[in-house]
């Protein structure tokens, strides 16, 4: 057996917010109107950052602590159900 | 002891190649070069004929066969491939990338001359100027010692304190091309030696997703050095365990990380490494007739370098004489600096006379091994010790160049 | 068969968000859905690429399915002894490339092109930001005429590389070109290679806001347009047979020149030129559609 030699590896594991929180970097936050919004999920499917999932009422629910606020989920929405608003200082 | 193998004489890349088929090694990545090439074409052989199971990959390049025994490695097996000069100096890359994954991949070197001009013949400059990648290295007199250390080495290279990759280093054509009586252990022998590898440490598997080499920012980077420098230091000893487990086994011992040849009553030792030490033992005879108390350190492992051992065996001797097949321009042998380095802050540090000599499969017999010793105690003797290194067998005219007063180092 | 987004739905996938890409990046929308189609029974072999960096520092990761770093150069042969190992093994096991186009088109050619003619049984993807991103935006083989970056101030004066077609002409059995625009497609094409076997290539189209300097909510639109415009066709070659998977919707190239500055200050001569280019491209597209075989 070994003398216990640290093997020090890069070996890395998988995390949610690997690179921190990273809905500090948002400007704009996307919001639902959930009269508007037919749950075609489209928005879930082009979110670059996966941050949408189903939220308890059955509509789109965004993940604000990851969410980097890009917007290509209000630009996909075809019923324009999904609100970008400016961030409060 | 074991059973007494098969005695048969083939080359030294017969006697790698089996020693690959001995091992189980499960994928061989391969490219071919001289004069590696022969190995790989008996793997072909081999596997293909049904004697050896494993998978062959006939890869584009040597940056390719080396990447291909990472991703084998990385995902559990144990992987082997050879190359030589050129072929070497292409893989340096992913060579660091192999050790720095901690992967106990296996590697048959024959040293060639690097280029250009082109040069197939021997010289130790490939392998040494990759002595800082993280491979293991060792450097061999015999193609007996050709197998046995290929199964040696596996064994210190997959030990949990180690796993790092190795290269066993043989002089072109010296060994790779020249048959001699070689005998091959049984393969239950070898299993029993050299049981199925199983990565302690990390792999590629689905069973368990982790990300292996990721961006490491500095907070991280230099333990991990650390961990291979203490690995490789580590691996020290253990060749010299695995050495005498071998020896209990099989009844063969080649040495350590070096091999001491008349060095107890020796007022000057030599040190140098491969073929050019068998020829040193010649030497070392003849110029005890001659009356001269000469004794020989072959350098086995030059990755791990065997400082401690170098200095005992060195320390408070008349003079040592080194003798390097490589050139570290404007530096030296790549040997003598680092016998240097372990005799430095240490007491009794006896003068060294380091020779370059038997580049490009200049022929280097026991005569020039002692016209060069007897220099060197010349030197030493009659305080004409001038330069870190000497160069020797030059053409004259050259020679009168580089012994002229203008030239200085 | 065809996926859905309800089946899309169903796998977790291998990305996990909070990681260090950029907002609107087009390689881990590309990622996100194909690891949902490829599963969790995948090992990923990246080579040098933004894709290095997108996993975020060590000791965390944001992929959550094995992936092993190599270097730029060896990502096709790292993979091909992964998949041999297990092979060795006896495990079934999605081996995975997943690379830029520098790695791919560039310094990865030629241990791509060995892979392909061993055919081995490995899911070679490159997805393509046309240009050296990672490093800040330098050309590569696969940035397009014209395209600026910091290499190529002036605008870059040849022609990319075509990478599926050279793939191609390595008779493997699937090769298929892909965007982030049209996920549902890029979904599809995953589906089936994943049901093959052998050397398998899938060239993506993915946006990348801050080198093509377009704005970060039009990932998508910009990867749609690439493709309604021609200027990226989507098909694949099945066993030699191509099969033109998307058409087009007609639209004029300008509006995909527009969305992005890489190509601000084209004169209306070049953009007619890469019209042309984009349409002779297309109409051989078509030609090919009709051959028994393209290889």
């Amino acid at each position: 057996m070994g003398l216990g030699v640290p093997i020090i590896i890069p070996v890395s594991k998988p995390s949610k917010g690997a690179a921190g929180k990273t809905g500090l970097w948002r400007v704009e936050r996307p919001v639902v109107d959930e009269d508007k919004c037919i749950k075609c999920w489209l928005c879930w499917l082009y979110c670059p950052e996966d941050v949408i999932t189903e939220g308890p009422n059955g509509f789109p629910q965004i993940d604000y602590t990851f969410c980097k606020g890009c917007g290509v989920c209000a630009d996909v929405c075809p019923t324009k159900a999904i609100q970008m608003i400016k961030e409060e200082e | 002891m074991a059973v007494e193998g098969t005695w048969e004489i083939i080359t030294g890349n017969h006697a790698a190649a089996i020693a690959a088929k001995l091992a189980r090694v499960k994928v061989v990545p391969a490219y071919p070069i001289t004069p590696q090439t022969t190995i790989v074409e008996y793997i072909a052989s081999f596997i293909e004929s049904g004697h050896m199971d494993a998978e062959y990959i006939r890869v584009e390049s040597e940056h390719s066969a080396m990447a291909a025994a990472i991703g084998a490695s990385a995902a559990g097996v144990r992987a082997f491939t050879a190359t030589a000069s050129q072929g070497l100096l292409l893989m340096s890359e992913v060579l660091h990338w192999a050790a720095g994954s901690r992967l106990p991949i296996g590697m048959a070197v024959v040293n060639r001359a690097v280029g250009p001009p082109w040069n197939i013949h021997v010289d130790h400059q490939d392998t040494m100027s990759q002595r800082d990648t993280g491979w293991l290295q060792v450097y061999i007199s015999s193609n007996q010692e050709v197998l046995d250390t290929i199964l040696m080495m596996y064994k210190v290279a997959e030990h949990p304190d180690v796993l790092l990759p190795f290269m066993v280093c043989l002089d072109g054509f010296v060994l790779s091309h020249t048959y001699m009586p070689v005998n091959i252990p049984r393969q239950e022998e070898v299993d029993e030696f050299l049981p199925e590898y199983s990565p302690p440490h990390w792999k590629l598997d689905p069973e368990n997703p982790i990300t292996f080499g990721n961006l490491a920012l500095p907070d991280e980077y230099q333990e991990m050095r650390w961990s291979m420098d203490l690995s490789m230091r580590r691996a020290l000893d253990l060749i010299e365990d695995v050495a005498e487990e071998f020896f209990q086994k099989f009844g063969r011992y080649h040495g350590g990380a070096t091999w001491k040849y008349k060095v107890e009553d020796a007022d000057y030792i030599i040190v140098t490494a491969g073929t050019m030490a068998s020829e040193a033992e010649v030497a070392v005879d003849e110029l005890r007739e001659e009356g001269m108390k000469v004794g020989l350190l072959k350098v086995r492992a030059f990755r791990p370098f065997p400082h401690r051992d170098v200095a005992e065996v060195l320390q408070d001797r008349k003079g040592v004489v080194i003798i390097d097949r490589s050139i570290a321009f404007s530096s030296g042998g790549p040997i003598g600096i680092e016998v240097r380095s372990s005799l430095y802050n240490r007491s009794g540090s006896p003068p060294i006379a380091n020779y370059v000599t038997g580049l490009g499969g200049r022929d280097i017999t026991y005569e020039d091994i002692a016209r060069m010793t007897k220099d060197g105690i010349g030197r030493i003797t009659s305080d004409r010790l001038r330069r870190p290194y000497y160069w020797y067998k030059l053409k004259p005219e050259y020679e009168k160049i580089e012994l002229s007063e203008e030239v200085r180092l | 068969m065809t996926l859905t987004i309800h089946d899309l739905r169903k796998e977790p996938g291998s990305y996990l968000p909070g990681s260090a890409a950029c907002p609107g990046c087009g390689a881990t929308l590309a990622f996100r859905i194909a690891s949902r189609v490829l599963g969790p029974n995948t090992v990923y072999v990246v080579p040098a690429s933004c894709f290095s960096v997108i996993q975020s520092p060590f000791p965390k990761s944001a992929i959550s399915a094995p992936l092993y770093n190599i270097a730029f150069p060896a990502a096709a042969a790292t993979a091909s002894g992964v998949y041999r190992a297990y092979k060795m093994l006896g495990r079934d096991v999605n081996v995975v490339v997943w690379a830029g186009d520098g790695g791919t088109v560039d310094i990865g050619i030629q241990a791509l092109s060995g892979a392909a003619e061993r055919g081995e049984d490995i899911i070679y993807v490159c997805y393509d930001n046309e240009a050296y991103m990672n490093t800040g935006i330098q050309r590569s083989g696969a940035t397009p005429l014209m395209a600026w970056t910091k290499t190529t101030p002036t605008g870059k004066r040849e022609m990319p590389k075509d990478m599926p077609m050279i793939v191609a002409a390595h008779r493997v059995p699937y090769v298929a070109t892909a965007s982030v625009g049209y996920p549902f497609d890029l979904a599809n094409k995953f589906e089936k290679a994943k049901k093959m076997k052998g050397f398998r290539y899938i060239h993506i189209f993915s946006t990348c806001p801050p080198g093509w300097n377009s704005p970060v909510s039009k990932t998508a639109e910009v990867a749609k347009l690439a493709v309604d415009t021609y200027f990226w066709p989507l098909y694949e070659i099945e066993n030699g047979k191509l099969r033109i998977t998307v058409k087009p919707r007609k639209r004029p190239l300008k509006e995909f020149l527009e969305l992005q500055d890489r190509f601000r200050g084209l004169s209306d001569e070049q953009i007619e030129e890469l019209e042309k280019i984009v349409m002779e491209k297309w109409n051989f597209l078509l030609h090919l559609e009709k051959s028994e075989r393209v290889f």
